[in-house]
């Protein structure tokens, strides 16, 4: 067996362990939270006769323990559930709610990951240049500013001052790439503006780096041209926490943009799990949560994977 | 009493408008107030809503959110209607009277009225609709108000027959609410659209938004204009004022009362503000120290600026409340009862007087019951300072606040969306029956207030009625212990290329019903 498939192989097994223990842990902690399901769904004006009716109806007088084990059963059978409370598999909310997530995820990615690929390396070759310290500034500036700010002001600008992109996007079964690219252009960029510094300052770190060491000044001092340096010797070794910062930056857009969903009013996965949260939505909450821990356990075993996959010295362990 | 009409008024015309009483009198603001005569039909009509849930559904027996409620009033009808001007007038039914103790009632039915689903309507859906509320294990808001029905029967081909065990002059007022829409017999799947409304579903999608495509077959006269609907649920103020700006929704409710001012300076924007039932309330809890001593509940009230309120809170987009929840936007609201006023000083002595001078009091609050609540804890306290009280405003968390917060602690804050009659809104939150349904927030119990509203209820005589529930208010302004403080607007946002007749205000949108009644000029 080689390191890789091994490392693959031990990733799986410990994610599925915490995948068990995250779910574990979030059924108990909603169910601690004060206030429930039935409360939320009739509101305030239902009647002390109904909230009873309905938590009968929903099986909320069962214990938590034998609730969270009927849909272990289910999740172990394929069946995430029905919401408790529009009885919809929870596998068709969830469905949409996710391309949706994606969907405006690899957009930020689209725009971001070339651009802070372009301003690192670049940076980095012309460090304390004038480019240099110009991107650093308008980068770091970027991040400062709360994407909450940054969405208002985009909204403000490019949709309400000079109409040119719609202020909300609203999108549905229906809507066409062209549609969507239209609807998802603000909001990529307002996440492009909080990601891009941390990438750009990671590359740019991570090339300095090994720039600096001394297979990089012998390869100098034999006559290699800039070019073949660069790619051939720095890049791989400075791959690993390039993918690093990458891959965090990708499971953050997909994983932390509720402030961004709700204001451009978008049926992302993230206000669908906060909102459920809210209603005490419990197997919603579950598959949701479930969805975004798993996402990220894949993305960090595909970031060290990658990591191996480009360093050759990473599959021969001393 | 009897309540015959052999035809529909003529809705939407302007002789309808001139007969628009004081009620419905709500003002209208902001530029451009396009009202045309003649609706013009087509057009995709696209609104934003404030308040949603991700688990709202179309069953008629667990719902609650505005979202919910105006989808019902785009796909179904019911019985009676609140048309602009608050009076009950003909729906599904053409006319209905009762015995002369108000416990018999026969509604005559609406003849050719297809359903979606190509099903005639008949009494056997009256009957199905109004035994779903009834049945023992129903979640259904409107159950404590028809739990008095013995039986709902057809007594002809078009007329159904419901005996109720104790007479309820206001049983077509409560037929009139979203929840009392009329489903088609045998509708079980809460996601099922299926109605007698002027557009038909197309899509659901909850906490997501909504459409709806025109009803070719629609029965009624001059209503439902528009090719499609669209409801957008959009829970920020701030998107959902850019969506309107912007031209993405063509409508939307629940205006952001900080800014609308400056949303008001924009041209191609109407501001439509209706005096409403919603009222915004501290109230005391009086079987909790210390408001179980009338003189410091009396002192509270006397501690109150409710100008101040409503200029600060509603930036003037209200009326101020006089300690009782019966608003102008009723039919009986008794105008004589003296307005209270801020007194410090009255305060002060009438603390000194109960011994609790230098008075302490927490109040819990969030801005779950209505948005501003914090705001307008903290403008309490500042009030009250004047009157030697000092209130702890403390700010609890949003998450259970009606489980935990609310009737359990003895001062919080709580909203009322107003109720379709004097009867619901007393009788339901102020008598010993609403402290078994756990709606009494304050906890009053008082025999005569009981007594009252049993009567009135069975009561036909209009100006024997009236003197009752005048009587009512005035008991719940003197010896009750809710400190209603101010009667909000039903705020909406609407643009300037939508038209309109007269605006209800049994509810925002137009008594809900816009994509009903409104039309692109």
């Amino acid at each position: 067996m080689t390191v890789l498939t091994r490392t693959i192989l031990t990733r799986i097994a410990a994610s599925i362990i915490m995948l068990v223990l995250i779910s574990v842990f979030i059924f108990f902690a909603v169910d601690m939270l004060p206030g429930d399901v039935a409360r939320a769904i009739l509101g305030s004006s239902a009647t002390t006769e109904a909230l009873a009716a309905l938590r009968t109806k929903l099986g909320l007088d069962e214990p938590a323990v034998w609730r969270f084990a009927h849909w272990a059963w289910g999740v172990l059978h394929g069946d995430f559930g029905t919401s408790i409370t529009t009885q919809e598999p929870v596998t068709t909310i969830i469905s949409f709610r996710l391309g949706n997530t994606l969907w405006l995820a690899a957009l930020a990615a689209a725009i971001s990951i070339p651009l802070a690929l372009a301003l690192g390396i670049g940076s980095a070759l012309w460090e304390g240049s004038a480019f240099d310290r110009i991107a650093s500034i308008v980068t770091l500036g970027a991040i400062s500013m709360p994407e909450f700010f940054v969405a208002y002001s985009l909204v403000a600008l490019f949709a309400l001052n000079w109409q040119i992109f719609p202020p909300i996007s609203t999108v549905t079964t229906d809507s066409t790439f062209l549609d969507r690219l239209d609807a998802l252009i603000l909001p990529a960029i307002t996440l492009a503006f909080a990601v891009v510094a941390h990438m750009m300052r990671m590359i740019r770190a991570a090339i300095l780096d090994v720039l600096g060491s001394p297979f990089m000044v012998m390869a100098e001092l034999k006559g290699m041209p800039l070019r073949r340096r660069i790619l051939r010797h720095a890049l791989p070794n400075a791959a690993a926490p390039i993918i690093n910062v990458i891959v965090l930056n990708l499971a953050y857009l997909i994983v932390g943009v509720v402030v961004v969903e709700v204001i451009f009013v978008y049926p992302g996965l993230g206000q669908l799990l906060i909102d459920s949260v809210a209603q005490r939505d419990l197997p919603l909450v579950q598959a949701g949560s479930l969805i975004f821990a798993a996402i990220y356990l894949t993305l960090n075993t595909v970031a060290d994977v990658l990591a191996i996959a480009f360093n050759p010295r990473l599959r021969f362990p001393r | 009493m009897t309540f015959n009409t052999s035809s529909l008024p003529q809705i939407g015309r302007r002789g309808f408008l001139a007969g628009a009483s004081a009620i419905g009198a709500g003002l209208l603001l902001g530029a451009g107030t396009a009202r045309a005569a003649t609706p013009k039909t087509g057009g995709h009509f696209r609104i934003g809503i404030g308040d949603f849930k991700t688990t709202d559904t179309l069953d008629t027996t667990s719902n609650d959110t505005k979202f919910y409620n105006i989808s019902q009033f785009i796909l179904r009808n019911n019985l009676v209607e609140v048309a602009p001007d608050g009076e009950l007038i003909p729906e599904l039914a053409t006319s209905w009277e009762s015995s002369a103790d108000a416990t018999t009632w026969v509604f005559k039915l609406r003849q050719g009225v297809t359903f979606h689903s190509g099903k005639t309507f008949g009494p056997e859906d009256v009957i199905f609709t109004l035994n779903k509320h009834v049945a023992a294990d129903s979640t259904s808001a409107i159950k404590p108000f028809l739990k008095s029905i013995v039986s709902v029967t057809a007594t002809a081909p078009d007329e159904v027959t419901i005996v109720l065990a104790d007479g309820n002059v206001g049983l077509p007022a409560i037929l009139t609410v979203p929840a009392a829409a009329m489903l088609a017999e045998g509708t079980t799947d809460p996601l099922d659209g299926n109605g007698t409304g002027p557009y038909k579903l197309e899509r659901w999608q909850a906490g997501i938004g909504a459409s709806f495509s025109k009803n070719p077959s629609y029965w009624k006269e001059g209503r439902g204009h528009f090719d499609s609907v669209e409801l957008i649920a959009i829970a920020d103020p701030s998107a959902r004022t850019a969506a309107l700006v912007g031209g993405k929704i063509d409508a939307y409710n629940q205006v952001d009362l900080k800014t609308v001012n400056l949303l008001k300076r924009n041209a191609g924007i109407q501001i439509l503000s209706q005096a409403s039932k919603a009222h915004y309330v501290f109230p005391m809890n009086m079987t909790l120290a210390p408001f179980n001593n009338p003189d410091v509940v009396a002192a509270m009230k006397y501690a109150i600026n409710r100008q101040d309120l409503v200029d600060r809170i509603l930036n003037g987009y209200g009326t101020v409340g006089n300690d009782q929840p019966i608003s102008s936007a009723y039919r009986y609201y008794n105008a004589d009862l003296p307005q209270r006023e801020y007194d410090p000083e009255k305060a002060k002595s009438l603390l000194a007087k109960a011994g609790m001078s230098g008075l302490k009091v927490e109040l819990n609050v969030s801005d779950v019951p209505f948005s501003g609540a914090t705001d307008a804890a903290v403008l309490f306290k500042s009030h009250a300072e004047a009157a030697g009280i000092t209130i702890d405003v403390k700010r609890v968390p949003d998450d259970g606040y009606w489980d935990n917060v609310w009737i359990k602690s003895p001062l919080c804050a709580s909203r009322w969306s107003g109720r379709p009659t004097e009867d619901i809104m007393i009788g339901g939150v102020y008598t010993k029956s609403a402290v078994q349904a756990g709606w009494n927030e304050t906890s009053m119990q008082d025999d005569q207030l009981d007594q009252l509203v049993l009567l009135a209820r069975k009561e036909l005589d209009e100006t024997k009625r009236r003197q009752m529930y005048f009587d009512m208010q005035q008991i719940i302004h003197e010896r009750g212990s809710a400190n209603i403080f101010a009667f909000a607007n039903f705020t909406d946002a609407a643009s300037s290329k939508i038209a309109f007749d007269t605006i209800g205000n049994d509810w925002d949108l137009d008594g809900f019903r816009a994509a009903e009644r409104w039309w692109f000029a």
